[in-house]
C-alpha cells in the first residue's frame, strides 16, 4: 500500500479522492493536473463549458478510461488497480444515457439488477423501489424502453444508477430532457439520497445544481478552476453587489447620488418613455460591497426621484460560473503573454456581467 | 463466470429481436434448399460419386459467407454505436464474459440454422421413394462427421466475426470485413494452394494450414481426425483472446 493510499484511509470521510488526474487523447489533453474530494454522503455539481473535461473526468472515476497521470480513490480503493472492485460501489449514468431498445423497462432493470450482483431473492423488491422512486412504476415500467420519451429514458438511466445501492453515484448530466414535474421529482430523489450516498453531477442547469448540490466544482480548459459552496463561491467571485430598484423621476439626480455613496457603482436603466414611467433598474458594482443601507436612506432622502423598490439580488451561479471561467481564460492568457508584455489587443475571452465580475 | 448466463440469456434476446438475425436465417434456409434441391436434381439424372448427403456438407461454405456476417456484425459494433457497451462495462462484468456471452450466443444461432436446415435431407429420406438406398439421405457416419465440421469450423467464423464487430463502431463495416476475411479463408487460400503447388512447393504447408476447408472432405466422409479438431479449438481461442484484447484497449471508444 503505498503512501497515497495510505492518506486516504486515513480520511474515512472521502468517499472519492482524485490526486492529480491528468488525460491527454495525443497531442490534446483533456484534463489537466485535476484534483478534489468528495466526501461521504456529499452532493457535488461539476459544472463547465462544453468541451472542459467533465466527461472525461467521470470516465475515469468509474474506470472507463484510464488516467495518462495522476490517481482516483473512490471509497478508499484505488480506480485504476481495481476498476472491477470499484464497480460494485458504484452507479453510473452517462451524459447521453445509452440503453437497449428492444428491452422493457421492468426487464431491463431486473437484468442490470443481475449484473449487479443483487441477491435473486431481492431483485424484484428493490427493482420495484427504484421504480416507485423514479416514477416509472405506472405504465412505464411495461413499455418497450424504445419507445419511450427522453425525458422517461433519463429516470430508466437514472433507475439504473442506483438500483444496486452503491456509495458513490456519477450523472453525467441527468437532468437534460426532463420537464419541470421530472426535474421536481429528480430534485425529491436527490433529497432521498442525501447523506446516504454520495453524488456527482454534471449538469448545465445551473439553477439545478445550486438547488441540489451541497458543492460544486467548475471545471475550465480542463483544470477545475472553483469549488466550494455556492456561498463560498459567491464571496470569491462576486466581491460587489447587485441592487435590483424601481424609480421614476429624475434620472441624473439619482446618478450622483449613487456616486456619493460608491464610487465604482452604476445604474443601469432604460431610457424612461415618460416622466411619470416607473423605470426598473440595477445599481451594479464589481470591485467592493455597497453599503445598501446607506444608499437606500440616500435615496429615499432625494428630492425630485420617487422609489418603489428597492431589493438587494444574490449573484447567481450562472453568474459566479461566468466569472470564475473568465478567470481562468485571463490567468491562461497572462500566462501566454509571460514573456512579451500584455498587450491590451489580446483577444478577450467571452465578457462577464457588470454586476459580478 | 458468473455473470455469464446473465449476458448470454440478454444477448439471445437481442439476437431474436434483430432483423439481421431473421435475414441470415432466410437467406440461408433459402440457399440451403437451393443447394440441396439442386444436389437432388442432378442425382435424378446423372449417376454421382458421392451420396447427396456429403455433397450438402461440401456446399457448406457458400451460405456461411453472408450468414456468420450477418449474425456477428451486431454483436460489438452496435453495443459500442450506442453506448451500451459503456453502460455495461460499469457493472461488476469482466470483458472476458462479454466477449464470451456474445460469441456463444452467435454461434448458438449459427448451430440452430445448421440443425433446422437438416430438415431438408429428413424431408428427402421421408417423403421421397428410396428404394433400396436407405443411406442415401441420413447416413450416420456422413452426417456426425458433417456437424462436428460444421460446428468446429462454426466456432472459428463466428469468433472471427465478432473479433470484426470489435474493431468498429459500423456493423456494415464489420460485415464486409467478416465477409472478405472469411472469403480469403474459404476461397482465396484454397486457389492460392493450388498455386503453391505449381509453383512453389514450400508454400503449400502453410497455406494448408490456413485453409479451413482443407479438413472438409474427410469430415464430410465421417472421418473425425484429431488434429483438425485441436486446430479450431486452438485458433478461436486465439481469434476470441483478441477480441477481448480489442473491446479491453479500446474501451467504449
Amino acid at each position: 500500500m503505498g503512501p497515497l493510499q495510505l492518506s486516504i484511509m486515513d480520511t474515512p470521510a472521502a468517499a472519492i479522492v482524485v490526486k492529480g488526474l491528468t488525460k491527454s487523447f495525443g497531442s490534446h489533453v483533456a484534463i489537466r493536473d485535476v484534483s478534489f474530494t468528495v466526501a461521504k454522503g456529499e452532493i457535488v455539481g461539476f459544472l463547465g463549458p462544453n468541451g472542459a473535461g467533465k466527461s472525461t473526468t467521470m470516465r475515469i472515476l468509474c474506470g472507463l478510461l484510464a488516467a495518462s497521470k495522476g490517481e482516483a480513490y473512490i471509497g478508499g480503493i484505488s480506480v485504476a488497480r481495481s476498476p472491477d472492485l470499484i464497480k460494485r460501489h458504484l452507479g453510473y449514468m452517462p451524459e447521453n444515457n445509452p440503453l437497449p431498445e428492444d428491452l422493457r423497462v421492468v426487464e431491463y432493470l431486473h437484468w442490470r439488477a443481475a449484473l449487479k450482483e443483487i441477491p435473486r431473492g431481492k431483485q424484484s423488491k428493490r427493482v420495484n423501489e427504484v421504480l416507485e422512486l423514479c416514477d416509472l412504476h405506472r405504465k412505464a415500467s411495461r413499455k418497450l424502453i424504445g419507445s419511450l420519451s427522453k425525458g422517461f429514458r433519463q429516470r430508466v438511466g437514472l433507475a439504473d444508477a442506483i438500483l444496486a445501492e452503491p456509495e458513490v453515484v456519477i450523472l453525467d448530466e441527468p437532468t437534460i430532457g426532463l420537464d419541470p414535474h421530472q426535474v421536481l421529482i429528480f430534485r425529491q430523489l436527490l433529497d432521498t439520497l442525501r447523506g446516504k450516498t454520495t453524488i456527482v453531477l454534471s449538469s448545465h442547469i445551473l439553477d439545478e445544481v445550486e438547488r441540489s448540490c451541497d458543492r460544486v466544482m467548475i471545471i475550465n480548459q480542463g483544470r477545475i478552476v472553483a469549488c466550494g459552496t455556492a456561498q463560498d463561491l459567491r464571496s470569491e467571485y462576486c466581491t460587489g453587489t447587485a441592487i435590483k430598484i424601481e424609480f421614476r423621476g429624475d434620472k441624473q439626480a439619482l446618478i450622483k447620488a449613487i456616486a456619493t455613496v460608491h464610487a465604482d457603482y452604476v445604474l443601469h436603466a432604460a431610457a424612461p418613455r415618460s416622466a411619470n414611467d416607473w423605470l426598473p433598474a440595477q445599481i451594479l458594482g464589481n470591485k467592493a460591497p455597497m453599503n445598501d443601507e446607506l444608499l437606500l436612506r440616500t435615496l429615499s432622502a432625494l428630492p425630485g426621484v420617487e422609489l418603489r423598490a428597492f431589493a438587494r439580488e444574490e449573484p447567481s451561479l450562472e453568474t459566479i460560473f461566468i466569472a470564475a471561467t473568465k478567470r481562468s481564460w485571463d490567468t491562461e492568457l497572462k500566462g501566454r503573454n509571460a514573456s512579451p508584455p500584455a498587450s491590451t489587443d489580446a483577444p478577450r475571452p467571452p465578457s462577464t456581467p457588470v454586476a459580478t465580475a | 463466470m458468473r455473470h455469464y448466463l446473465h449476458l448470454l440469456l440478454h444477448e439471445i434476446r437481442v439476437m431474436l429481436f434483430a432483423p439481421a438475425t431473421y435475414a441470415a436465417s432466410t437467406l440461408f434456409l433459402l440457399l440451403m434448399g437451393y443447394v440441396f434441391y439442386s444436389i437432388l436434381q442432378d442425382n435424378s439424372t446423372s449417376e454421382q460419386e458421392v451420396i447427396p448427403l456429403e455433397q450438402f456438407f461440401r456446399a457448406f461454405s457458400l451460405p456461411v459467407l453472408f450468414m456468420v456476417p450477418l449474425l456477428t456484425m451486431r454483436s460489438l459494433a452496435e453495443e459500442r454505436r450506442l453506448g451500451t457497451l459503456e453502460t455495461l462495462m460499469t457493472t461488476p462484468v469482466s470483458t472476458v464474459e462479454i466477449v464470451l456471452a456474445k460469441f456463444s450466443a452467435a454461434y448458438f444461432f449459427y448451430l440452430l440454422l445448421w440443425a433446422v436446415a437438416l430438415g431438408f435431407p429428413i424431408l428427402a429420406d421421408r417423403v421421397l421413394d428410396r428404394g433400396d438406398l436407405t443411406p442415401l439421405f441420413l447416413d450416420q457416419g456422413v452426417l456426425i462427421g458433417g456437424y462436428i465440421y460444421v460446428g468446429l469450423s462454426g466456432l472459428l467464423f463466428i469468433a472471427t466475426g465478432l473479433l470484426c464487430s470489435g474493431l468498429t463502431r459500423s456493423q456494415l463495416v464489420a460485415a464486409m470485413l467478416t465477409f472478405s476475411l472469411l472469403l480469403i479463408f474459404i476461397v482465396v487460400l484454397p486457389a492460392l494452394r493450388e498455386q503453391a503447388d505449381a509453383f512453389n512447393g514450400w508454400l503449400r504447408f502453410p497455406l494448408q494450414y490456413f485453409e479451413v476447408t482443407s479438413h472438409l472432405e474427410d469430415f464430410a466422409r465421417g472421418i473425425v481426425d484429431t488434429r483438425p479438431v485441436a486446430y479450431y479449438l486452438l485458433n478461436t481461442s486465439v481469434v476470441l483472446g483478441l477480441a477481448t484484447l480489442i473491446v479491453e484497449a479500446r474501451g467504449t471508444r
